[in-house]
């Protein structure tokens, strides 16, 4: 009965997008359209398919909760023994309900766009939502008819397959909603280039509206990788954390290009340049979303985390991409013809530093690109089956990435336009300072590798460039020096935007000396231990294995290690406790790692098998096969991407994008000069 | 580049990508391409990993089922493999032979070492040039090779429950021809 209404649920918002936006699109285009009364309608169908899939939603988590395995989807994907959190969580965890949960977002955005968007032009506004209304239309349509989460099993059976057990994880569990709101975040950028392609709309305001939403989305993408990364980390017992396997670059692309679309939009709204650029980019970062969902779900590539593949949904998903893509690249190619260059600006000034960020992170996403598809390339023209390996994207990666740390450290002090040469002296000196140091540093750790001090150089350049510029803006809002305005106030006035940029591009300092710390100085171990064995692992650190036993957990049992940890003379001892898994219901071995984290370096046991020497040994004498990992300076990047994500989090919440809205909803063409006065800080 | 060409480029990429995406998927990803089925087991002698023993040749094998695991102690997909191995080892029905591919030696012992060796003999191809003859473009791959010296089955990524089953058992009922 539940899973009948809920199909029933789904049908009706179906309906209701394709109806209002159907007739709302062809009214627009027929130029006899009332915007005020549009706004309204979209957005009661905003609302109301935003209830009716969270019903839906709420439905299945029923079914799930409940263990109906009459419904294929949860006895495929959901069983009795499962803790009732990931029973919950199983909601998502297959095809089906991840598209349920994809729809859900899209209509918790549309529904958000039309609460917060009074201040638009309301013929634009009426654009944006029909279109993202449209975009509903079409996947409810396709969950419809080739994924429907609410499809029969009849006759029930008596068990449920359970959920993927590398899936049953605390951060496994948000991690696809994270994800999700990325990638359907960037929708809302695309219906704002779209609508303004649409409207002819090609000044800087559309821009301005679009800001704090891609700024959200490419926060919500950043969490939703950093915590697929972390639970690589922790859960796949490689000790590695980033795999350039097809699934992960599949998200990377998406985030590549809202790396590029945000500082795009950035310079549009400040300097109105680089218009088509960022149209093109909007469409761009949409489309790689939604090729990031073809790549995962239609096994056109293969993968060690291929889940549900079905090669008939992938037919489905690339013609939903190319028709959604396909319609929005033609009207930019009909409409972007004419318009010219926009702002011109010099070969030195933020303008031209911003596109040097955009042509790099457009060439990583290249390279990426190139990287996931060409087996599939290869495959198709020559027959032949072949894999690209991290040494290939490791190698065009770092020199494409580690330049833009330096110019991001340059950047937010250029002027705008025009920027005089000899005014970069700070700068260069800064640079040579930071290269001494980060020389210094290496020698003291070992041998001179050139790489590594370039990358932390880079790091420690950017973090300078970045703070003595927010010094630099604080001191001159000083005025008076008799009487100086209180320095909390100076921060306000700043705006929420400037701050957001300082802490998003610390983190990126973070992530670079993370990752350079990481890859160059990571220690790993395979060792053979028996019970009270100690082992020198490196730095002065010992283990010593103190044995291994049995326990059983919810729905599985474990062989549980038990390690004890010291540093120097002992005094210290960490318990290290990793596990081997043996889920029931499918069988399958999950190692569990065991991690001491720590500010400069994570401490990471991970438990093999035994080592079955000569069969007369006893239990007490068995060897165990271990795997150690010493990683400096890993909880940099987890924390680096974590300011990276709360720094876009902070931008939306800068007054000028609220403020400015009702202002150019009043007076259209408002004057740009405050906008420019503020530039020094909200920059990119 | 003239301004029709520049805006028109985003769309040529779009269709073009479309066109492949189709053809791609048309093959399954993990079928295997069928240039290697039912052809001689290419020909190899290589150093065994343990010192002191005789080089693995295919020849030495003649007259009996056999599985060719391709593996590394760089490969990630292994680990999910190996207990399966350990399985199949276990059970002593077919010969094992590990192909210890484009891996320092040293590094292969640790590897083994801390999992357990499922392995009867292991050959050692240092430089990947019999993972070349063999058509290896991912590791694991698992060759199944009868008595013949005929490649019969050649398994891509990480073999799991049904491999031995469906691929392997059949083959050993009809004696190994």
């Amino acid at each position: 009965m539940l899973a009948e209404l809920g199909q029933l649920l789904v049908a009706l918002a179906l309906a209701t997008t394709l109806l209002t936006s159907g007739q709302q699109l062809w009214a627009m285009q027929r130029g006899r359209f009332d915007a005020d009364a549009a706004n309204r309608m979209l957005s009661v169908a905003a609302f109301t398919s935003f209830f009716l899939t969270l019903g839906a939603f709420l439905l299945l988590a029923t079914l799930f909760v409940s263990s109906d395995f009459s419904v294929l989807n949860v006895a495929e994907n959901s069983n009795t023994l499962l803790p009732v959190q990931y029973k919950f969580a199983a909601t998502w965890g297959s095809h089906e309900g991840s598209f349920l949960l994809w729809n859900l977002m899209l209509c918790g955005w549309t529904a958000a766009l039309a609460l917060a968007s009074r201040g638009l032009a309301p013929g634009y506004r009426a654009r944006v939502l029909a279109i993202l209304v449209l975009l509903q239309a079409f996947f409810l349509l396709f969950m419809l008819s080739s994924s429907n989460p609410f499809e029969r099993l009849l006759p029930a059976v008596p068990e449920g397959r359970d959920l993927n057990p590398l899936l049953q994880d605390p951060f496994m569990v948000i991690h696809p909603p994270m994800l999700y709101m990325g990638y359907v975040g960037f929708a809302v950028a695309f219906a704002f280039a779209v609508a303004a392609l649409m409207e002819r709309r090609l000044d800087p305001t559309w821009a301005r509206w679009s800001r704090p939403w891609a700024n959200a989305a490419w926060s919500f993408l950043t969490v939703g990788i950093l915590l697929g990364s972390w639970w690589a980390y922790r859960e796949l017992g490689w000790g590695g954390w980033w795999f350039w396997d097809p699934v992960e670059n599949a998200s990377l692309m998406p985030w590549l290009a809202g790396t590029a679309l945000i500082h795009s939009l950035a310079v549009t709204d400040k300097r109105d340049a680089l218009k088509s650029w960022t149209i093109l980019l909007s469409i761009i970062a949409f489309a790689l979303s939604l090729l990031g969902t073809f790549l995962v779900r239609s096994g056109v590539l293969t993968s060690v985390h291929a889940f549900a593949t079905d090669p008939k949904r992938g037919i489905f998903i690339l013609s939903m991409l190319t028709l959604i893509v396909g319609a929005a690249l033609v009207l930019y190619a009909a409409r972007t013809r004419d318009i010219g260059l926009g702002g011109r600006f010099g070969k030195l000034s933020r303008e031209s530093f911003l596109l040097a960020n955009n042509v790099l992170m457009s060439a990583a996403l290249g390279a990426v690109m190139l990287g996931t598809l060409y087996p599939l390339f290869a495959e198709v023209i020559s027959g032949r089956k072949m894999s690209v390996g991290p040494p290939y994207f490791e190698a065009v990666f770092v020199p494409l990435l580690l330049p833009a740390a330096y110019l991001m450290a340059a950047a937010p002090s250029l002027r705008w336009k025009e920027h005089a040469a000899g005014l970069l002296r700070p700068f260069a000196i800064a640079t040579g300072v930071c290269l001494a140091l980060a020389c210094g540093w290496v020698l003291l750790l070992g041998p001179f590798k050139w790489l590594t001090a370039l990358g932390l150089a880079g790091g420690l350049v950017l973090a300078w460039g970045t703070l003595d510029h927010a010094r630099g803006q604080l001191a001159k809002l000083a005025g008076d020096p008799a009487q100086p305005i209180a320095l909390t106030a100076r921060m306000r006035r700043l705006g929420a935007s400037y701050w957001g940029m300082v802490l998003a591009h610390m983190g990126v300092a973070a992530f670079v000396i993370g990752v350079t710390m990481v890859k160059s100085y990571e220690v790993e171990k395979d060792l053979v231990m028996k019970q009270g064995q100690t082992m020198e692992i490196g730095q002065g650190w010992r283990l010593t294995f103190i044995g291994v036993d049995r326990v059983n957990g919810p729905n599985y049992v474990a062989q549980h290690g038990v390690f004890e940890l010291t540093e120097g003379a002992g005094s210290v001892i960490y318990l290290l406790e990793p596990q081997k898994r043996m889920y029931q219901a499918g069988r399958q071995v999950m190692t569990e790692a065991s991690i001491n984290y720590g500010v400069f370096r994570d401490i990471y046991v991970s438990l093999g098998d035994p080592v079955e020497n000569k069969p007369t040994d006893s239990v007490a004498d068995l060897a165990w096969g271990v795997r150690v990992y010493m990683k400096p300076f890993m909880v940099w990047v987890w924390l680096a991407c974590v300011m990276m994500a709360l720094g876009g989090f902070v931008t939306v919440l800068d007054k000028r994008y609220r403020l400015r809205r009702t202002q150019t909803a009043a007076s259209s063409g408002a004057d740009r000069a405050g906008a420019v006065a503020n530039t020094g800080a909200a920059g990119a | 580049m003239p301004s029709n060409l520049r805006v028109i480029l985003p769309l040529l990429v779009l269709a073009a990508l479309a066109v492949v995406f189709v053809i791609g998927l048309q093959g399954d990803p993990r079928k295997l391409p069928s240039v290697f089925i039912d052809k001689p087991a290419p020909a190899f002698s290589l150093p065994e990993l343990s010192e002191g023993k005789p080089v693995v040749t295919p020849e030495s094998l003649r007259g009996k089922v056999w599985l060719l695991n391709v593996f590394a102690s760089w490969c990630q997909a292994c680990v999910a493999e190996h207990p399966h191995l350990l399985e199949l080892a276990k059970q002593n029905r077919v010969e094992l032979v590990g192909l210890a591919y484009k891996d320092e030696p040293e590094d292969t012992r640790a590897w083994l070492a801390a999992r357990g060796n499922p392995y009867s003999r292991i050959a050692v191809d240092r430089d990947g040039l019999v993972g070349i003859d063999y058509g290896v473009y991912g590791v694991p791959e698992t060759f199944v090779i009868d008595g013949n010296g005929v490649i019969r089955y050649k398994a891509v990524g990480p073999v799991d429950e049904g491999f031995f089953r469906e691929h392997v058992e059949p083959l050993l009922a009809q004696g190994g021809k």
